[in-house]
């Protein structure tokens, strides 16, 4: 393989990277406050049905991105109407949005197959693209490529440097302590549940509004669970997320490049690898947990007080 | 006057006849969801509805077809909650299912000659191995390195799917099939009949043997015992000295290989031969019907034939008003997340808050 064309696949691996980037940083404030939401997979895929939508109809693809993300929050406060005030139990509640999203979104978007709608195109950054290498790298997409390289930066300050970054962990880590210190635990893991929702849905929005420009049935095809399994190679750090999710990005840049190629492997070995490789990053991640940042009560409700 | 609501824990758990109107509560709440999404989609909500049910359970033709379909969901949920008892995410039934239906497969064509007696329960033996492996597999990855197993099991069932795919576009495809992918069918001693004049087959038989069986093992047997006081409560059993990590692989290998037995089941009985129609999401409807069942052997039946039936009424639903076949996937959503909210009410109560 020559210089150039890895240079180009890189580049593919960033733009297919991003929409699992921005649904895994979803998935990580959300767990950071104490919540597994197993329904980034359908929470994604309403995000890419209602922001197709949505840009179809008003013709602005800005639009279908801010539907995508207030219809992510939506979703995700399903969630968190069943665990936060039904006290039901997260993994199910996870596993009963992604089939309740995928149905929903297979549902409504079912006459609108094959269409397509207004997208972002590429922007190239001005002098910043034109950059050897880097520039075609990193500088030479969409402009939701270029927003979501300040999400983990944001949310690492968040985290790190604010008051109530730093009171959602400790809501995360000890809602009991937490609540004792007088933080009001509720209303910190409704914060994280619902601004993860948001993240996760613009995700969503980036398959069917930048990736590509149509509906599909099924485009998210398992991105969802990648997003919560990269989660868990992150050690919950917003800066591991980008490396994972550009990981996994270049798999599945790689994995069309060689469909088209003409190769002697049958496809379905090739459209095995993201998942295969979901398995060996689980597995070297949990080779080595020393440093991980995960939270302590992640998964555990927390009972209503009289 | 606000009416302002508080949650005061029960002192007792809800009693067997307040279980039952909360789960129907549940039941009609997600029914008129779904409704709520037809008349959306535009299509009137009542006789959406209505068309549902007669194509479920309307006709002995649907209720054959219901018992049919409930068939793979009850084996592969009797798995999964065997796994859940012992809290252990088993969401790779579907996967579990497919390597099932593979091992089946290899012994149906690889032998084809041998007599009924020998092959059908090779076939099965296959078909646990295939699924047990499957379960086996996140099971040690789970014990060893404590890898999350919800993830695991679920990237397994992409991987199956594609095994699955893999074999039928491949090596196993019949030359005769004009291209379809599917292997050839069965021949007649590798295939599960059908009971006297109706369309179910005797897998049926094998349903009823396996949960009966999964039953008593938990009731009567020292490993099942076990295995109920380990699910419990981990850290006790633990320190009561039980193997733990031992159990945790044993009920994965249990859970993998009665989905793989479903697969069985549905390559040998229901479609004569392997082909990738077969993988339409028992395995996650089973999970629907494990939590909807409480993991009970007997309320599992119930659900699988309930669940199994809307999955009917849907395909009426898509012929007769040409609903989309998604709407299954809302009703089981919303059924699934109505229940759960539900079970708030098995341990809290929920009353008017006095005035101070």
């Amino acid at each position: 393989m020559n210089f150039e064309i890895t240079v180009l696949l890189l580049a593919a691996a960033v733009q297919s990277g991003t929409p699992i980037l921005y649904a895994t940083l979803g998935e990580i404030l959300t767990e950071k406050s104490g919540v597994l939401n197993l329904g980034v997979e359908g929470v994604m895929i309403l995000g890419a049905l209602v922001g197709f939508l949505a840009s179809k109809v008003t013709g602005s693809p800005l639009a279908g991105l801010l539907a995508a993300g207030a219809v992510g929050c939506v979703a995700a406060a399903v969630h968190g109407l069943v665990c936060l005030v039904f006290q039901g139990n997260q993994v199910v509640s996870g596993l009963a949005l992604t089939i309740l999203g995928t149905g929903v979104a297979n549902y409504i978007g079912t006459g609108y197959v094959g269409q397509l709608a207004p997208g972002f195109a590429p922007y190239p950054m001005p002098v910043l693209s034109q950059l050897p290498v880097v520039g075609t790298i990193f500088f030479n997409h969409d402009p939701l490529v270029y927003l979501s390289y300040f999400i983990p930066v944001v949310l690492f300050l968040f985290f790190s440097r604010t008051h109530h970054g730093l009171n959602i962990r400790a809501v995360g880590e000890n809602p009991a302590a937490a609540s004792a210190a007088g933080l009001n635990v509720a209303v910190y893991r409704w914060f994280g549940i619902i601004g993860g929702g948001f993240f996760m849905g613009l995700g969503g929005a980036y398959l069917s509004l930048a990736y590509t420009h149509l509906w599909t049935t099924n485009l998210t095809a398992g991105r969802g669970w990648i997003a919560v399994a990269l989660v868990i190679f992150a050690f919950w750090k917003p800066g591991r997320a980008v490396f994972g999710a550009y990981l996994f990005g270049g798999i599945m840049a790689l994995q069309l490049r060689l469909q088209a190629s003409g190769t002697q492997l049958p496809s379905s070995i090739l459209l095995m690898l993201p998942y295969a490789l979901t398995i060996v990053v689980l597995v070297l991640s949990s080779w080595k947990k020393g440093t991980s940042d995960e939270p302590a009560a992640l998964g555990v409700n927390v009972e209503p007080a009289d | 006057m606000m009416l302002r609501m508080r949650i005061v824990k029960r002192q007792e758990p809800l009693g067997m006849w307040g279980s039952c109107l909360v789960l129907i509560s549940a039941l009609v709440l997600a029914v008129m969801l779904s409704g709520l999404l037809l008349w959306i989609g535009g299509t009137s909500p009542g006789g959406g509805i209505a068309a549902l049910f007669q194509g479920a359970f309307g006709s002995r033709w649907a209720l054959e077809d219901s018992v049919v379909k409930a068939i793979p969901i009850f084996l592969c949920s009797l798995g999964v909650a065997v796994a859940f008892r012992l809290k252990v995410w088993n969401i790779g039934a579907e996967g579990q299912f497919a390597l099932g239906a593979v091992g089946a497969t290899w012994v149906a064509l690889s032998f084809p000659e041998w007599p009924k007696p020998l092959l059908i329960p090779a076939m099965i033996v296959m078909a646990m191995a295939g699924g047990g492996l499957w379960g086996f597999i996140p099971a040690l990855l789970r014990q060893k390195l404590r890898t999350n197993e919800i993830i695991v099991t679920l990237m397994l069932n992409y991987i199956a799917i594609l095994v699955l795919d893999y074999l039928v576009y491949g090596a196993w495809k019949d030359p005769a099939s004009f291209g379809f992918p599917m292997t050839r069918a069965f021949s007649d001693q590798a295939v599960v009949g059908k009971i006297g004049s109706t369309n179910i087959n005797w897998g049926l038989l094998h349903c009823v043997v396996l949960g009966a069986g999964v039953w008593a093992f938990f009731r009567f047997t020292r490993l099942g015992f076990d295995l109920k006081a380990s699910g419990d409560n981990v850290k006790a059993a633990k320190y009561a000295g039980m193997p733990y990590d031992y159990l945790v692989m044993l009920v994965m290998i249990m859970s993998g290989a009665l989905a793989g037995w479903a697969g069985f089941l549905e390559a040998s009985a229901t479609v004569n031969r392997l082909q990738p129609s077969i993988m339409v999401g028992y395995g996650y409807t089973a999970i629907v019907v494990a939590w909807l069942a409480r993991l009970n052997p007997l309320s599992i039946g119930i659900g699988s034939i309930l669940l199994a039936g809307l999955r009917v009424g849907v395909e009426n639903l898509q012929l007769d008003l040409q609903v989309p076949a998604a709407f299954g996937g809302i009703l089981e959503g919303l059924i699934l997340l109505t229940v759960l909210a539900g079970g708030l009410f098995t341990h809290y109560r929920i009353e008017q808050r006095k005035n101070p």
